[in-house]
C-alpha cells in the first residue's frame, strides 16, 4: 500500500455568499488514524467535513481520497476540472458519513436503514443484504432492535444505527460530524464507545466533535481551527499540554464548568 | 309543502345512473390531478429556474380563480380556439387542470418538509437522485401529505357538481332535472347532499385507514 494519506486536503476554500467559511484548509489524515476536528461554533469544523462528504462544493482547493481525486482534479495549470459524476461516486464510496441529527430515514425499520442502500445502490440480494446488516447491527449491539422504526428508538440507538448504515457499505473512511451533539449526557457514552471500538479495528476516522475528552483520550491528531483557518494540529498531548496555544487555551476554558478538564 | 318520500325511490335509477358518472369523474379527475400535480412540482423543484417561473403563472391562475368560471370558459370558449369538447371530456380536463394546480401545491409543501439531512444520508450512501425521490423522498412524503390530500380529494368530488353547468350528466344535474319535472327540490337536493356527504366520509375513512397503517413509524408506540 502506497504512503499515500486516506485525506488529503489541499487548499481548501469554501464561501458562502460573501463570508469565507474556509479560508485555505490544508490538512493530511493518515490511514488508521483518528484525527479529531475542534474549535468553536462557526469555525468551519463541519463545512469542512461535509467538503469531504461532497455535500457542500468548496470553492477553490482539491481533496484527494486515497490518492484519487475527489470531485475536481488538479488540470495541466494548476486549474480545477470537474470529474464526471461516475468517477465521483466510485471515490466517494470509500467514505462513510455520521451526522449530528442520526438522519434515519423514519419510514424505514432500523434493519430496513442499514439495508437500503446495500439493496438499491449495490445490487445486493434482500436476504444478503439483510444477513450484512445484521451483523453490522449486532456489531452497535441492536441486534434486538432491527425491526424498530427510528421513532421508536432513543438517540444514542438511532446514532448507533447510523453508525451500522454507514458501516454496512465498507468504507474505509468515516466521517463524524458532531456524532453526539444532539444526545442527551447519558447517551453519549454509547455512541462514544461505537466509536471507541471502530478506532480500535482501525477504521480511519475524521471526528467534528465537542467532546474533548473523547479527542483527547481517542484521537491520534487533534486539529483546532478557528474563523476558517487551520490554527494548530498535533497529537493530542501537543496540543492540549502545557505550554499551550493562546487560543486553545481560551476554548478549554469553556470547557472547565463541565469536568472535561479534568480529562486533559 | 309535504316533503314527499316516496320520490326517493322514484329518483333512484336516475340517481344510480348520475352517480356512477359523478364517481368516475372524480376518481379519474383526481387521479390525473394528483399526477400532473406531482410532475409539476418536480418540474419546478428540479428543472430549471425558468421553468419554474413558466409553471408559477398557470397554477396561481387556477387557483385565482372559480372553477365554474374555468370550467365555462373550457367548454363555451374552447371552440373560439379550435377546441370542441364534449362536456364530459371537458369536465374531466376541467377537473384534472383544477386539481392539479391545488396537488402540485401540496407536493411542493412535501418537498419542502422533508428534512434536508434525509436527502444528505441518502446521498452519503450513493443514492442517485431517482433512487432518492423513490425510496426516500416520496415514502416519507406520502405520510406527511396524506391528510391534505385527503382533504383536496374530497373538494374535487365536490367540485364535479359544478359539471352541471356544462350538462356533464352527473349527480347533481340528475337531480336538478328531476326537481324540475316533479317540482320537489327539496326533496331532490336533501338526497344530493346525503349522497355526497356519504361519498366523502368514504373516502375520509379510506385516509384515515391509509393514515393508521403508515403513522406506525411516526408516532412511537413507547
Amino acid at each position: 500500500m502506497s504512503a499515500k494519506p486516506a485525506i488529503k486536503v489541499e487548499k481548501l476554500v469554501k464561501r458562502f455568499g460573501k463570508t469565507t467559511v474556509l479560508e485555505g484548509i490544508d490538512l493530511a489524515v493518515e490511514r488508521g488514524q483518528v484525527t479529531c476536528l475542534i474549535g468553536p461554533s462557526g469555525s468551519g469544523k463541519s463545512t469542512l467535513l461535509r467538503c469531504i462528504a461532497l455535500l457542500e462544493e468548496a470553492n477553490e482547493g482539491f481533496i484527494e481520497i486515497n490518492g484519487e481525486p475527489l470531485g475536481f482534479a488538479s488540470g495541466p495549470n494548476g486549474e480545477r476540472v470537474r470529474l464526471p459524476s461516475s468517477e465521483t461516486q466510485k471515490v466517494r464510496a470509500h467514505i462513510g458519513m455520521v451526522f449530528q441529527q442520526f438522519n434515519l430515514w423514519p419510514h424505514m425499520t432500523a434493519l430496513g436503514n442499514v439495508t437500503e442502500a446495500l439493496v438499491t445502490v449495490r445490487r445486493m440480494l434482500r436476504k444478503d443484504a439483510e444477513q450484512r446488516a445484521m451483523t453490522q447491527l449486532s456489531n452497535v449491539g441492536l441486534s434486538d432492535r432491527a425491526g424498530h422504526y427510528p421513532s421508536e428508538l432513543s438517540g444514542g440507538q438511532q446514532q448507533r444505527v447510523a453508525i451500522a448504515r454507514a458501516l454496512a457499505l465498507d468504507p474505509d473512511i468515516m466521517l463524524f460530524d458532531e456524532p453526539t451533539s444532539s444526545l442527551d449526557p447519558e447517551l453519549t457514552g454509547e455512541v462514544l464507545a461505537v466509536m471507541r471500538d471502530l478506532a480500535e479495528s482501525g477504521m480511519t476516522m475524521l471526528v467534528v466533535t465537542h467532546e474533548i475528552g473523547f479527542a483527547a483520550s481517542v484521537g491520534s491528531k487533534i486539529v483546532f481551527l478557528d474563523q476558517g483557518k487551520l490554527i494548530v494540529e498535533g497529537k493530542p498531548e501537543e496540543v492540549f499540554g502545557k505550554p499551550r496555544h493562546e487560543r486553545i487555551d481560551q476554548f478549554l476554558d469553556t470547557y472547565l464548568d463541565r469536568g472535561a478538564a479534568t480529562l486533559l | 309543502m309535504t316533503f314527499d318520500l316516496d320520490l326517493i325511490v322514484l329518483y333512484l335509477p336516475d340517481i344510480v345512473r348520475a352517480l356512477g358518472v359523478t364517481i368516475l369523474l372524480w376518481l379519474a379527475g383526481s387521479a390525473l390531478g394528483l399526477l400532473v400535480g406531482f410532475l409539476i412540482a418536480v418540474a419546478r423543484r428540479y428543472g430549471p429556474r425558468w421553468l419554474d417561473w413558466a409553471l408559477l403563472a398557470p397554477v396561481e391562475l387556477i387557483r385565482g380563480t372559480p372553477f365554474l368560471v374555468q370550467i365555462f370558459l373550457l367548454y363555451y370558449g374552447g371552440p373560439f380556439i379550435g377546441l370542441s369538447l364534449d362536456s364530459i371530456t371537458a369536465g374531466l380536463l376541467g377537473l384534472t387542470i383544477y386539481g392539479a394546480a391545488y396537488y402540485s401545491e401540496l407536493w411542493r409543501s412535501g418537498f419542502v418538509a422533508i428534512p434536508k439531512g434525509h436527502v444528505e444520508a441518502a446521498q452519503c450512501v450513493g443514492l442517485n437522485r431517482t433512487q432518492t425521490l423513490r425510496r426516500i423522498i416520496l415514502p416519507e412524503m406520502t405520510m406527511l401529505l396524506l391528510p391534505s390530500m385527503v382533504n383536496m380529494t374530497i373538494l374535487m368530488l365536490k367540485e364535479t357538481a359544478i359539471l352541471s353547468i356544462i350538462s356533464v350528466p352527473e349527480l347533481t344535474l340528475a337531480v336538478s332535472a328531476l326537481g324540475t319535472k316533479y317540482y320537489a327540490f327539496v326533496e331532490g337536493f336533501a338526497i344530493l347532499a346525503l349522497v355526497y356527504w356519504a361519498l366523502v366520509e368514504a373516502c375520509s375513512a379510506l385516509g384515515r385507514y391509509a393514515e393508521s397503517r403508515l403513522s406506525k413509524y411516526r408516532f412511537a408506540v413507547s
